[in-house]
C-alpha cells in the first residue's frame, strides 16, 4: 500500500492532487491520510484520482509537524504502508524529515520524476544546476514531490472516508497570528509567473505587471533586489534566497538574471526573458527573449494575450 | 542561553558544477567551499544576537573531516564560541542528523539552529530529523526569532502566508531569509577563531539510509529565440501552439 498525506484544511490543492497520482503511478493501492474538518465528499473526490481509503483526522489542526508525525506514522501502520509521500511544500519539509527517523525509513527529499527503473529517484541538486538519483536502503521510503513535476491525472477508483483517531497528543506550537493575502496563488504552486525586477524602476510601475498576469491568470514574482527595497512583499521574492519554483511558464521582465535568481528558476519549463540589454546573462537561459523596454512590452504583451484569449472563446 | 548552530560546507554560489567518476561523485577540483548561507547569514548571526543581548554560548557543530575545519574556523570568525565537528564524511541527511542529535542529547542546549537548506543538496532535511530524534518541537523556515525567557516568538513561512507562532524551549529551528544580516568577519575575529576549542568527536555506529546512486546536468538549453518586439503575437502563438504552456 502507498499512503499521501495531504493538508485539506483549505480544500484539495493541486499539490495534493498530484501526490495521489504519483501514489497511484507507482503502481500499489493508494491510502491517503489527513488532518481537519474537510467535507466527506471533497475528500472522497480523491477516489478521482486513485485512492481507494482516505482516513481523516478532524480534530487535528496541523500546525504542530510534532503531531502530524505521529498521525502519519499511525496511518502508515494501519494500512502496511510501504511508500509514503508528501508533497515537498513547507508542510511535507516540516513533517518528512520527522516521519523518516520515526519509522527508520529513506527520505527522498524533492523527487521530480516516478522513480527510474531501478528503483532510484531523481531530484534536484546544487539549486537546480543538476540532478542526483537517490537510492533509499530501508524497507520502507518515503518521497516528497516538488510541486508541478507531474500534472493530477484521473484514474478512478471506489473511495471511502473513514474517521481515524492518531492520538497525536497536544501541539507544542502555539499560533499567534497567520498573514495569507487572500484570493493570491500561492507561488510554489503557480503554473504562469509573470516576474519582474529592478528594470521596473518603482513599486508603482507595479501594473503592467499585474495586468500581464491577470490576462494569463498567472501568480506575480520578483527578483531580490525588488523585495529587499520593499518594492515588493517577501514572499514574492524567487531565488536562491527566496522561493524557488518551477512553472510551466517563466516570464521575466526587467532582470539581468544572476546567478543566485537563475537558482530559483532553472526548474521552469519554459522562460521568456524580456530586457533591454541584449547582453543581459538572463538570455541565455531563455527559452524566448524579447530585447525591449519592458514599459512598452509588457503592455503589448497584456494586449496579445488578451486577444488570444478572446479568440479561444 | 545555549546555542547549537549546526553549519554545513556549501560550494561557493559560482562554483562549476561537474561530476567524476562516471557521474557518481562530485567534482571538487577546483571548488571553493563556504558554510552554507542559510547557516552563516541567518541562523548563526541571529544566535551571536541572541547571546550578545542575552547572554548564553554560541556552539557550531558540523559532520565532516579534517578538511571541513577551515569552514568551521571561518564560523568561528564570525563570532561562534567554540566548534565540534563529529570526525566522519556527511554522508546523508539522516547519518548527519543522528550524529549531531548523539551529541547534543542531554546537553541542555536551549535553541538548535539550522539554515532551512543547504544550498547543495537542497533537502531540508536535517532540523526535521533533529526534532524528532531529540523530541524537541519544530518550527520549520522561520523569518523571525524572539527569545524571552523560556519563550520563543517566531515567525514561519506556510504556504501562501506567514504566521506568529510560540513554543517553549528547548526548540529545533531552520532558519530562512529576514531573520538576521550577514556579518562579514573582522581581523580581530579571524585572529581569535585560531584559538578558539574544535572538539572532534568520534561519530556514533550508524548507517545512512540513503545514497546519491549518480547524477546528470539537465539537457543544455538550446539557444534563445528572440521575438520581434512589435510582433507579441508571434509570442503568444508560440507559447501556444510550440512551448504549449498557455
Amino acid at each position: 500500500m502507498n499512503l499521501v498525506y495531504i493538508n485539506s484544511a483549505n480544500g484539495l490543492s493541486k499539490a495534493a492532487l498530484e501526490t495521489v497520482t504519483y501514489a497511484k503511478k507507482l503502481g500499489a493501492d493508494v491510502a491517503v491520510v489527513t488532518n481537519g474538518g474537510a467535507d466527506a465528499s471533497v475528500l472522497a473526490s480523491l477516489g478521482n484520482y486513485g485512492a481507494s481509503v482516505v482516513l481523516q483526522d478532524a480534530t487535528l489542526d496541523g500546525q504542530d509537524p510534532g503531531q502530524l508525525v505521529k498521525l502519519v506514522a499511525a496511518a502508515a501502520h494501519k494500512v502496511g504502508a510501504t511508500t509514503i509521500i508528501f508533497s515537498h511544500d513547507l508542510i511535507g519539509k516540516a513533517v518528512a524529515p520527522r516521519l523518516s527517523v520515526r519509522l527508520q525509513a529513506g527520505l527522498v527529499a524533492g523527487a521530480v520524476a516516478l522513480p527510474e527503473a531501478n528503483g532510484n529517484v531523481k531530484v534536484n541538486v546544487f539549486s537546480g544546476k543538476a540532478f542526483g538519483y537517490v537510492k533509499v536502503n530501508s524497507a520502507t521510503r518515503i518521497i516528497s514531490l516538488l510541486p508541478n513535476s507531474i500534472q493530477p491525472e484521473t484514474n478512478s477508483a471506489t473511495c471511502s472516508v473513514e474517521a481515524f483517531d492518531a492520538q497525536a497528543g497536544s501541539s507544542a506550537i502555539k499560533v499567534l497570528a497567520t498573514k495569507k493575502p487572500e484570493g493570491a496563488i500561492p507561488l510554489p504552486e503557480a503554473e504562469l509567473v509573470v516576474s519582474a525586477g529592478r528594470g521596473l524602476k518603482g513599486p508603482e510601475n507595479w501594473g503592467i505587471v499585474e495586468d500581464l498576469a491577470s490576462a494569463l491568470g498567472a501568480a506575480t514574482a520578483c527578483s531580490r533586489p525588488v523585495a529587499d527595497i520593499g518594492w515588493r512583499p517577501h514572499h514574492e521574492h524567487v531565488g536562491q534566497t527566496g522561493v524557488a519554483i518551477r512553472p510551466n511558464l517563466y516570464i521575466a521582465a526587467g532582470i539581468s538574471g544572476a546567478i543566485q535568481h537563475l537558482a530559483g528558476v532553472n526548474g521552469s519549463k519554459v522562460i521568456v526573458v524580456i530586457n533591454t540589454d541584449a547582453e543581459a546573462p538572463f538570455f541565455k537561459a531563455a527559452d524566448y527573449g524579447i530585447v525591449g523596454d519592458a514599459f512598452e512590452i509588457l503592455p503589448r504583451f497584456t494586449e496579445a494575450v488578451k486577444k488570444f484569449k478572446a479568440a479561444q472563446h | 542561553m545555549n546555542i547549537l548552530v549546526c553549519i554545513s560546507k556549501a560550494p561557493d554560489t559560482t562554483s562549476k558544477i561537474a561530476f567524476t567518476n562516471g557521474d557518481t561523485q562530485f567534482d571538487e577540483n577546483g571548488v571553493q567551499y563556504i558554510v552554507n548561507p542559510y547557516d552563516e547569514w541567518y541562523a548563526l548571526v541571529r544566535a551571536l544576537e541572541l547571546k550578545e543581548a542575552q547572554g548564553g554560548n554560541v556552539t557550531i557543530i558540523t559532520v565532516g573531516t579534517a578538511t571541513d575545519d577551515a569552514v568551521i574556523r571561518k564560523a568561528l570568525a564570525i563570532g561562534a564560541d567554540d566548534a565540534v565537528r563529529i570526525d566522519a564524511p556527511a554522508t546523508d541527511a539522516y547519518f548527519t542528523a543522528m550524529q549531531i542529535a548523539e551529541f547534543a542529547k542531554g546537553k541542555g542546549f536551549d535553541l538548535i539552529l539550522t539554515g532551512k537548506e543547504t544550498i547543495d543538496y537542497n533537502g531540508s532535511q536535517v532540523a526535521g530529523m533533529l526534532a524528532e530524534a531529540l523530541d524537541l518541537p519544530f518550527i520549520s523556515v522561520a523569518a523571525k526569532l524572539d527569545v524571552a525567557g523560556s519563550t520563543v516568538k517566531a515567525e514561519r513561512e506556510i504556504v501562501g502566508g506567514v504566521q506568529e507562532v510560540e513554543v517553549n524551549t528547548p526548540v529545533v529551528i531552520s532558519c530562512a531569509k529576514g531573520m538576521a544580516e550577514q556579518r562579514i568577519p573582522n581581523m580581530r575575529g579571524i585572529m581569535a577563531a585560531r584559538t578558539k576549542p574544535l572538539t572532534v568527536v568520534a561519530p556514533a555506529a550508524l548507517e545512512a539510509l540513503t545514497s546519491y546512486a549518480n547524477y546528470s546536468m539537465p539537457a543544455a538549453k538550446s539557444s534563445v529565440k528572440l521575438i520581434d518586439p512589435n510582433n507579441l503575437d508571434e509570442l503568444v502563438t508560440l507559447l501556444h501552439n510550440e512551448a504549449k504552456v498557455i
